[in-house]
C-alpha cells in the first residue's frame, strides 16, 4: 500500500480502562514500565504494520527483552483470557500484526540478535527481530548468505518471514522460507516451551515446522530460529530482454523452461511498470517494449558463462526483440533496481496504490492480464504489473486516490475481482503477503467449508482458546457466508446449513 | 476413479468404531515404521497422472500411480522427481513415497536440487477419518492461503488420511553429471563435506563408509567439469556410479546386507563421529548416519540426542519400544491434537508412528 494512503479501515472500539489497567499492571509485574504500553500516544505507532489501511490501536503493547519475559506474558495473558498479537518489525502486507482493540500486541523487535552463524555446518541461529538482510551480511565473510531475499529485506525481520512463509527474487531457485529455515524454538500460547524441526534435516514425527511456517504467527510464538546458509555464487549475471507483446514474453517464460533452464531470478514488468521505474531509477530499460523480462544466472563462471549462452539462445527463439547482457556487478545491480524500487516508484506516479500477491499457472498468464486490462476499463483505475514471472506470482499494482471515496470502493472490487479470477485459473490469492486481515473474505472462494472447518480445528489443536492472533488468516463460516461469494465446488453450495443474513 | 473414491469413502466410514485401517499401496514400505495393525485399505486402484504441465515444473497424480511409472512420464521430458524417493520394490506408489516421507541422495544436495519430499509437495487431497475429501495447497510453487497441511501430509505415515492426490515440483534433469572417489578416514570426509557444502559447488549427493568417500556432482557441463578439476580424486565410470547411487538409494548396496538392526541416524551435518559398535554409512553431507548395529535402542538415541540428532530404527531389529524417536509431551500433545482434527476416531494405520495412536 502506498506510504500516504489514508485510512481504509479504521476501527477505534472502546476498550475498558479498568480491563486495560488491570492487564498493563499484570505484566508490569514482572516487566519495567517502559516495556509496557497503554497510553493512547504510546500505542498509535503500533496501530498497523505494512498494510496501513487497516488500523487498530492495541490495548497493551508488551516489548519483552527476555525469553522468560515472553513466558509471562503469554501466561499471564492466557490466564486473564486476553488475546495476544505478535508483531516482527511490522512491514507485512496483508494486516497479519493488526492489533486486536482487546488485545497485547507483542512486539519482538527487542529480539534482534544474531545468536551464532556456523560456517562450517553453514548455519545461523538468529532471534526473530534480526532483520533478513542482517543474516546475509552476517554471513558474507564466510562467503555464505541466506538465500530468501524479500524486496523489504532491509526491514523485515526473520520471525515475521517465517509467520508468512516470504518469497522473493530468487525462489525459483532458492525456495522460501520454509526451504531454508531448519528449526523453530518458541512457546505455545500457554506459555510451554516447543521446538519444530531440528538442526539436522528431519525431526521425529509430523512436520510441524512445515506447518508453522507461514501460519501468520496463530499457532506459536517464535523465539530462535536456525536458518540454513548457502554459497554465495562467485558470479551472478541479469540478460535484459524485450518484447513486443505481454503475450511473447509470457511465452518465453515457458520456453525457458522447457529448455531446462531453471534462472536464479525471471521477472517481468509491463510498460506502464517499466515507464514508472524508469523516471525514477533509471536502470535503463527499454521503454518501447511491451514487456520486459529480467531473467538472471548465478553459480561458477564457467556454469554462468554456459547458462547465459543458453538463455539468449532461448529468449531470441521465443521473439525478444532485444537482449542486454550485464556486463559487471554494478550493471547487474542497476538492472534488478529497478524492479526492486518498482512499488516505490509506483508510488511516485499515483497517490495510492494497492498491491495485489496472486499466484497463477504461468500458462495462464496471458489470460489473467487480458482479465487486468478488462478490470482496468470496468473500474476506470490503471494497473501496471510486476510479476515473479518464474513462478507465476503477480504483483498488479491498482493505482487510486484516496482521497476520493469511490476510488477506494472500487480498488477493494478491482483486487477482490483479479484474487477470484487467480482461483479460477488454478491459482491461488496470495503467493508470499499472507492473508492476514486482508485477503481473509477470498479465502472463503480459495477453500470450501470443510477444509475451513480443518484449518479452524488445526488452530485449536495448538490454542483452544483461540487467544494467539485470533481473526487472522482463517475466516469463520459465517464470515463466509456473509462475504457471499464462495468456493462452489461440483455445482454444490457449500454452508448450507448456516443461516444466512 | 469417482467410484474408486466412492468405495475408499465407504470403507473409511465402514471402519470407524472397529479395528481401523491399514493403508497400503504397493506394500514395499510396509517394514518401516511401528507394527502392522488393521484391515488393509490398498489404495492402488486410485492411481493415473491427472495433470502434468512441463513448463510449469508441476505435476499432479492420484496415490496408487507407481513411482516407476511417474518417473518414466517425467524423464520423456527429461524431467525428474529432485528428492530421489527410494522405491524399496516393483509396486511403489507416490502415495506411499509421500506418506512414508523418505528422500534418497540428493536430499541435501548443494543449491538447486536441494530437498526433501516435503520440499517439493505444493498441493494435495487428503480423504480424512469422517470419508471428507479435502483439497490442501494448489498447483503453484508460491501459496500461503491458509496452513501448510500438504507438506504436514508428506512423512504421516498415513495416519492423518488417505493421501488421495499429490502435486509436486518437478525439476529439469541435470545437463551432466560425474561421481568422483577419495580415500579418507570418517573425520576427514566430514570436514571435507561440509567444507565443500560451503562452497558453490554443483554436489549432488555423498557418501562415505569403509575408508572411501564418493561424491556425485550434477549441473551444467562446465560447472561439473569445473569442479572435477578442482576437487581431484578418481573419476568413477557412469555406469558403475550410476549402479553405485541406485544401491543406496534402494538399499541393495552390500552394506545393508550387513549383519545387525539397522538404524537411520539423523544429525547436524558436522556432528563428530558417533561412538557406536557396528558398520556405518554416511550420507547426505554428514547429516545421515546409516548404522549397522547390535546396540540397544537407548544407546543409538542417546548418541545421537547428544549432538541434536535423532534415531529411527529402520529395518529389524527389537521394535517393540517403538521405532522413532519418542517425543517430548508438549510435542506429543501437539500430535494427538493434529492427529483427532483429521482422524478423530483414529481409523488410520493405528501404531505405525507412534504406539499411543
Amino acid at each position: 500500500m502506498g506510504a500516504e494512503e489514508s485510512i481504509l479501515h479504521h476501527t477505534e472500539s472502546r476498550v475498558d480502562p479498568a480491563r486495560q489497567r488491570a492487564v498493563a499492571e499484570a505484566l508490569r509485574a514482572f516487566m519495567p514500565a517502559h516495556a509496557v504500553l497503554y497510553r493512547e500516544e504510546e500505542t498509535r505507532p503500533f496501530e498497523c504494520d505494512g498494510l496501513s489501511a487497516y488500523r487498530q490501536r492495541p490495548m497493551v503493547v508488551a516489548l519483552p527483552e527476555t525469553e522468560e519475559q515472553v513466558v509471562r506474558v503469554l501466561r499471564t495473558c492466557h490466564s486473564m483470557g486476553v488475546p495476544v498479537v505478535p508483531r516482527g518489525a511490522g512491514t507485512g502486507l496483508s494486516g497479519g500484526a493488526l492489533p486486536l482493540a482487546e488485545g497485547v500486541l507483542l512486539g519482538m523487535a527487542k529480539f534482534n540478535r544474531i545468536l551464532s552463524v556456523d560456517a562450517h555446518a553453514r548455519t545461523a541461529r538468529v532471534q526473530p527481530g534480526v532483520r533478513n538482510a542482517a543474516i546475509s551480511e552476517a554471513a558474507a565473510a564466510h562467503k555464505l548468505y541466506y538465500a530468501p531475499d524479500p524486496s523489504s529485506q532491509i526491514a523485515c525481520s526473520i520471525g515475521g518471514n517465517i509467520a508468512e512463509n516470504s518469497g522473493g527474487l530468487h525462489c525459483l531457485k532458492y525456495g522460501l522460507t520454509v526451504h531454508n529455515v531448519l528449526r523453530v524454538r518458541g512457546y505455545t500460547v500457554e506459555g510451554d516451551a516447543v521446538e519444530f524441526g531440528s538442526e539436522a534435516l528431519d525431526a521425529p514425527g509430523y512436520d510441524l515446522l512445515a506447518l508453522s511456517i507461514g501460519s501468520e504467527g496463530m499457532l506459536a510464538v517464535t523465539v530462535e530460529a536456525t536458518v540454513k546458509l548457502v554459497p554465495r555464487p562467485e558470479v551472478a549475471r541479469v540478460i535484459m530482454a524485450s518484447f513486443a507483446q505481454v503475450e511473447t514474453a509470457g511465452n518465453a517464460v515457458a520456453d525457458m523452461i522447457a529448455a531446462g533452464i531453471i534462472p536464479a531470478g525471471l521477472e517481468m514488468m509491463d510498460r506502464p511498470a517499466t515507464r514508472a521505474v524508469e523516471e525514477f531509477v533509471h536502470a535503463g530499460y527499454d521503454l518501447d517494449a511491451a514487456a520486459i523480462l529480467l531473467c538472471e544466472s548465478d553459480g561458477t563462471p564457467e556454469e554462468v558463462e554456459e547458462e547465459i549462452g543458453r538463455m539468449k539462445a532461448v529468449l531470441s527463439r521465443s521473439g525478444a526483440t532485444q537482449l542486454r547482457v550485464s556486463e559487471s556487478e554494478a550493471q547487474r545491480l542497476k538492472f534488478w533496481a529497478g524492479r526492486k524500487a518498482a512499488f516505490p516508484a509506483v508510488g511516485r506516479i499515483s497517490p495510492d496504490y494497492y498491491c495485489m500477491d496472486g499466484t497463477i499457472p504461468k500458462k495462464r498468464l496471458g489470460e489473467m492480464l487480458g482479465f487486468i486490462a478488462e478490470m482496468e476499463k470496468k473500474y476506470g483505475l490503471r494497473c501496471p504489473n510486476v510479476f515473479h514471472a518464474g513462478d507465476g506470482n503477480l504483483h498488479p499494482l491498482i493505482l487510486y486516490d484516496a482521497n476520493d471515496p469511490g476510488q477506494l470502493h472500487r480498488t477493494e472490487e478491482f483486487a477482490a475481482e483479479v484474487l477470484e479470477k487467480c482461483v479460477e485459473v488454478g491459482g491461488t490469492i496470495t503467493g508470499e503477503h499472507g492473508v492476514g486481515i486482508e485477503k481473509i473474505n477470498q479465502m472463503c472462494v480459495q477453500f470450501g467449508a470443510k477444509e475451513i472447518e480443518v484449518f479452524l480445528a488445526l488452530k485449536r489443536a495448538f490454542d483452544p482458546g483461540g487467544l494467539l492472533n485470533p481473526g487472522k488468516n482463517i475466516p469463520t463460516l459465517h464470515r463466509c457466508a456473509e462475504y457471499g461469494r464462495m468456493h462452489v465446488r461440483g455445482g454444490k453450495l457449500p454452508f448450507a446449513d448456516l443461516p444466512r443474513f | 476413479m469417482q467410484a474408486a473414491l466412492g468405495r475408499i469413502a465407504d470403507r473409511i466410514r465402514a471402519a470407524a468404531g472397529g479395528e481401523g485401517l491399514r493403508l497400503r499401496g504397493g506394500g514395499t514400505k510396509d517394514f518401516y515404521g511401528g507394527p502392522l495393525a488393521g484391515e488393509v485399505l490398498d489404495l492402488r486402484e486410485y492411481a493415473g497422472v491427472v495433470t502434468y504441465e512441463p513448463t510449469e515444473l508441476v505435476i499432479t497424480a492420484r496415490c496408487g500411480t507407481p513411482l516407476a511409472e511417474l518417473e518414466a512420464v517425467l524423464a520423456a521430458r527429461q524431467q525428474m522427481i529432485p528428492f530421489e524417493p527410494p522405491h524399496f520394490g516393483a509396486g511403489a506408489t507416490l502415495g506411499g513415497c509421500v506418506a512414508a516421507g523418505l528422500a534418497g541422495p540428493r536430499r541435501a544436495a548443494n543449491g538447486l536440487y536441494y530437498g526433501s519430499v516435503r520440499d517439493y509437495v505444493l498441493g494435495c487431497s487428503l480423504m480424512d477419518g469422517r470419508g471428507e475429501a479435502l483439497r490442501f495447497g494448489g498447483q503453484v510453487m508460491k501459496n500461503v492461503a491458509g496452513y501448510d497441511v500438504s507438506r504436514l501430509a508428506a512423512g504421516s505415515m498415513g495416519t492423518l488420511g488417505v493421501i488421495l492426490e499429490v502435486s509436486l515440483k518437478v525439476l529439469p534433469l541435470p545437463v551432466a553429471r560425474a561421481t568422483l572417489r577419495f580415500a579418507m578416514d570418517e573425520p576427514g570426509a566430514i570436514a571435507r563435506l561440509n567444507e565443500w557444502g560451503g562452497r558453490p559447488m554443483p554436489i549432488s549427493a555423498s557418501a562415505w563408509q569403509a575408508g572411501e568417500l564418493a561424491v556425485r556432482l550434477e549441473g551444467a557441463q562446465a560447472a561439473v567439469d569445473a569442479c572435477c578439476a578442482k576437487l581431484g580424486g578418481t573419476r568413477v565410470d557412469e555406469g558403475e556410479a550410476a549402479r553405485y547411487w541406485q544401491g543406496l538409494r534402494e538399499q541393495a548396496d552390500p552394506f545393508f546386507a550387513a549383519p545387525g538392526a539397522l538404524w537411520r541416524v539423523s544429525v547436524p551435518p558436522t556432528s563428530a563421529p558417533l561412538a557406536l559398535d557396528g558398520r556405518q554409512l554416511i550420507e547426505w553431507g554428514g547429516a545421515l548416519r546409516w548404522w549397522k548395529t547390535d546396540a540397544v535402542a537407548g544407546d543409538v538415541r542417546a548418541s545421537a540426542k547428544a549432538v541434536g540428532g535423532h534415531a529411527t530404527l529402520f529395518r529389524g531389529g527389537d521394535r517393540a519400544s517403538g521405532v522413532f524417536t519418542p517425543l517430548d509431551p508438549v510435542l506429543a500433545r501437539l500430535h494427538r491434537n493434529v492427529k483427532a482434527v483429521f482422524d478423530p476416531a483414529g481409523v488410520f494405520n493405528r501404531g505405525r508412528l507412534y504406539p499411543e495412536w
